[in-house]
């Protein structure tokens, strides 16, 4: 019964997952197009989306810090450290994912959305992307860190 | 409560000044009400780790655990982009510019709908070999990175981490590369 009680509810993250699908349906960021014109910069969109939500998420972030806030439930707020190292795996990572972001014009988050749209083509790049962490997982400790 | 006018406008696309403020305002949602880190990419490790056995270090945890939550919430986007594409249809068609459409008539593709049938129709070899090598670099980069454009260029950009920096610095160096290099030699001819 103890595990029982120590469950937590899995709603908010359906709810905040469905938001944040509306989101990036309604603003097309899950287009090839937009990223097309975004990497050819032909328009000011997907500046305009990142930028914003950048200052945003940057001004919360503050101000939860500062009031040293807990969620509702109690948990301390979770910052994830991203670990620097050498920086060889954000540079060489980067660029890798960036070249994949650019032919498929689809990052993670919309990867799903995509699907969600009913574009299948798009489980051909989630299989591809799963393809690629398995391949990472059993290749980590060869690669520069 | 709606009008026509408001309910044209949450059903068409969303200007950025909108969405971008929205998803900025994901992270501090999240935080308060989970205390979760905004990120997406993590759960393709959590689909590998649940997948089945693996010799990996980084495969082999309790993804049940550790990672439910983000499951869930990547189905969640599925879940609401579906029910935008249903009832709302912001991204039915996509309007570029001109410049990008003519760039893009060059290469052979055509601007029509949400992303180009030539290349997510899967009526060719090509397309599909294109959408699977390059969803094997998204995945592959970003696990190599520790994250993708939520996780380091929202969350970590936010966060002032220079980590982060670096990351979304490499995402844009080849995203520019695909664009403007690769993409007009495997989309071409």
């Amino acid at each position: 019964m103890v595990e029982a009680r120590e469950r937590k509810p899995w709603w908010p993250y359906l709810v905040l997952g469905s938001l944040f699908g509306v989101i990036l349906t309604q603003s097309q960021v899950i287009s090839w197009y937009r990223i097309q014109e975004m990497f050819r910069f032909e328009s000011f969109h997907m500046y305009g989306i990142i930028g914003s939500a950048v200052v945003v998420a940057a001004l919360s972030t503050k101000i939860l810090r500062r009031l040293d806030a807990h969620s509702y439930r109690g948990e301390p707020i979770q910052v994830v450290r991203k670990e620097m190292g050498g920086g060889r795996h954000l540079a060489i990572g980067g660029v890798i994912f960036g070249v994949g972001w650019g032919i498929t014009g689809a990052c993670p988050g919309p990867v799903f959305a995509l699907v969600g749209n009913g574009v299948w083509g798009a489980l051909v790049v989630l299989a591809g992307a799963l393809g690629g962490t398995w391949v990472y997982a059993h290749s980590r400790h060869r690669l520069p860190h | 409560m709606f009008d026509g006018l408001s309910l044209d406008a949450i059903r068409g696309p969303w200007p950025w000044f909108v969405a971008g403020p929205l998803i900025g305002l994901m992270v501090p949602l999240l935080r308060l009400t989970t205390g979760k880190s905004f990120g997406i990419s993590s759960s393709l490790q959590h689909l590998c780790a649940a997948a089945g056995r693996s010799e990996s270090d980084y495969l082999c945890y309790d993804w049940r655990k550790v990672g439910g939550w983000n499951l869930v919430f990547v189905f969640g986007v599925l879940v609401g982009a579906a029910a935008a594409a249903i009832f709302l249809g912001g991204a039915d068609q996509v309007v570029v510019t001109e410049g990008t459409r003519e760039q893009l008539a060059v290469m052979g593709v055509s601007v029509i709908g949400l992303v180009p049938a030539e290349l997510f129709g899967l009526a060719s070899v090509r397309s599909v070999v294109l959408l699977l090598g390059g969803g094997f670099l998204v995945g592959f980069g970003a696990r190599y990175a520790g994250g993708c454009t939520s996780g380091h260029a929202i969350t970590g950009l936010a966060d002032l981490q220079l980590p982060s920096l670096i990351a979304v610095t490499g995402f844009f160096v080849g995203g520019l590369v695909a664009t403007h290099v690769l993409l007009p030699i495997l989309m071409g001819g």
